[in-house]
């Protein structure tokens, strides 16, 4: 076999690890009752907020939406990964993924996509908003998609804090509250409100740092590279650190 | 098959695993016998690969455990201690999410699963959730899942612990028709079982091993003093005073009361003495009655309290 065919079909077979565990931890969520109740609140709530707001303004945009957005996510990312972690090792299970013919990373990547899927298909539920919006007046479908997007890997970047944090302890509450408190931190460390009273000097490194201050930037239609790169690296770190925690293996 | 070689464990200060060393042969079924706490389990999360040894190496059918980790888990099914099922999941969902990730062919996964959901016995619960199983359903399927890949090796950690007597004659026999083609290693508390199903025997107390052998060569190494039994109609303080004077008797134990003149003796004779017919004439010579008369075998269970005992 040349060099070349090995590497490819590696590859293939690393993916299809991680499909297989992507694909339990989604069945996962989907075979608790927490799930629908997680999708019905998010919905409910975020509807809710929006709407209220919505009526008022008389316009037709979804720009107070996705500013409610990054607070539901707060709560709604931990809740759904405080299980991720703290349940499996606390049930034992985490014994058995572990002596399982497949490597630390695609366990955590196959928690991330699940978790990111799942968090795809509730926003993908909120899509009968924009729908209707756009039936009631003219709206910039470019700033909605880029929104979208924007929420996406916002999420995705609470997730992968969540799934960290989740890692560190056996008990799930824990993870849930210290999942909410850090994805704060996080968050505001760019928020608008925040660096209004920061002092001047620290301006560009709070922005840079802070998970809202990306968002806002892609929520304002404006997708830039720079955004991008931010949140992948901040995916990519906690995904990281994630497996050096697991490969300690040190709980017994 | 297994070559486990000056393998220490620690947890900080505490020494879990003390330069264990033992092999174990392709097709042998070995049984880990300990107290609580005494290493077993450390030892089969080693084997597995679960835990890292702090120093000393695995090898597994001549890999390297550090460094083909992954090679050696597709040869392994592995049970722990405590059954790693998912709860919301149906029974056959959890089996074919094991078997896909455990490499089982595509075109194969529904005869493999057909199989061993014959073997176990699972047929009445396949859709069933798993947290509505049984304490005895709940191992069966951890069983499946460790086998539902066919892997050479299969270790299991104290597959009995809580069944009912029926249950555990199940599993037991399970083991030692899976045990016939396969490398077992299974550990437990429960020294009949050894002696039943297994070739060989390892017994580990507080990190070291402290016998190895087949069952009938753990006997044979201990201290062949002899132990009779006698059920003696007769008062008390005379049998024991008369016992006390015979020399090659080491030590009587009274044992149990059935009434007020009825007691069982445990005679202990010196070292390579056989005492059964001395006695008997003793006995009936002291115008005693005997009710009961056995000689007691040297067991699993002696050589293991002798053995793992306070030292």
């Amino acid at each position: 076999m040349t060099k070349k065919n090995n590497l490819s079909s590696n590859f293939l077979h690393g993916s299809n690890k991680i499909y297989i565990l992507f694909k339990k931890e989604l069945l996962a969520y989907f075979n608790s009752p927490i799930a629908y109740i997680f999708i019905a609140v998010f919905l409910i709530i975020s509807n809710w907020m929006f709407l209220n707001y919505f009526f008022v303004s008389g316009q037709a945009e979804m720009r107070s939406y996705f500013s409610f957005l990054p607070w539901i996510f707060l709560f709604l990312a931990p809740a759904m990964t405080m299980r991720l972690w703290a349940e499996e090792k606390k049930s034992g299970t985490a014994e058995l993924l572990l002596t399982l013919p497949v490597t630390d990373w695609q366990i955590v990547l196959g928690k991330f996509f699940g978790s990111l899927v799942f968090l795809f298909i509730s926003l993908l539920l909120s899509i009968t908003l924009p729908i209707s919006i756009s039936f009631l007046g003219d709206m910039d479908m470019g700033v909605v998609f880029a929104s979208y997007l924007g929420s996406l890997f916002l999420g995705g970047s609470y997730l992968a804090l969540g799934l960290f944090i989740s890692s560190l302890t056996r008990n799930q509450i824990v993870a849930f509250v210290l999942g909410v408190v850090f994805c704060f931190i996080g968050f505001i460390l760019g928020a608008d409100f925040v660096l209004k009273k920061a002092p001047q000097f620290l301006l560009p490194i709070m922005k840079f740092f802070g998970i809202g201050s990306h968002f806002y930037n892609i929520a304002k239609g404006v997708v830039d590279t720079k955004d991008i790169i931010y949140y992948l690296s901040f995916i990519f770190l906690f995904l990281w650190l994630n497996v050096r925690v697991i490969e300690r293996r040190q709980w017994r | 098959m297994i070559r486990i070689k000056n393998i220490t464990k620690k947890f900080g200060d505490n020494i879990a695993l003390d330069n264990i060393n033992f092999e174990v042969k392709k097709g042998e079924v070995l049984g880990f016998l300990g107290p609580n706490g005494a290493g077993k389990s450390t030892t089969m999360k080693i084997i597995t690969s679960f835990w890292f040894p702090s120093s000393g190496n695995v090898k597994i059918d001549g890999l390297d455990a550090k460094k083909d980790s992954l090679k050696i888990r597709e040869k392994i099914g592995y049970l722990p201690e405590i059954v790693p099922l998912y709860d919301d999941f149906l029974v056959y969902e959890y089996l074919k999410f094991v078997a896909e990730i455990r490499g089982v062919k595509k075109t194969q996964i529904k005869k493999r699963l057909r199989e061993t959901i014959d073997l176990c016995g699972l047929n009445k619960v396949i859709k069933k959730p798993i947290d509505e199983l049984s304490k005895g359903y709940r191992q069966r399927v951890g069983l499946a899942q460790s086998i539902i890949h066919n892997p050479d090796i299969l270790i299991l950690d104290e597959p009995t612990t809580g069944l009912d007597p029926n249950q555990i004659s199940e599993i037991r026999s399970l083991i030692k028709k899976i045990g016939k083609e396969k490398t077992v290693i299974f550990s437990t508390h429960i020294l009949s079982e050894v002696q039943a199903t297994c070739d060989r025997v390892i017994i580990i107390n507080d990190g070291k091993i402290v016998g190895e052998g087949t069952p009938k060569e753990l006997a044979d190494k201990l201290d062949r003093r002899e132990i009779i039994y006698v059920k003696i109609k007769g008062d008390k303080e005379m049998v024991l005073k008369k016992f006390s004077e015979v020399e090659n008797i080491e030590n009587v134990k009274v044992k149990d009361k059935e009434k007020s003149n009825i007691y069982g003796y445990e005679i202990e004779s010196k070292e390579g003495v056989d005492l059964r017919e001395y006695l008997s004439i003793l006995v009936v010579n002291s115008g005693w009655n005997i009710l009961e008369f056995t000689k007691k075998e040297v067991t699993l269970e002696d050589v293991f309290k002798e053995l793992t005992k306070e030292k």
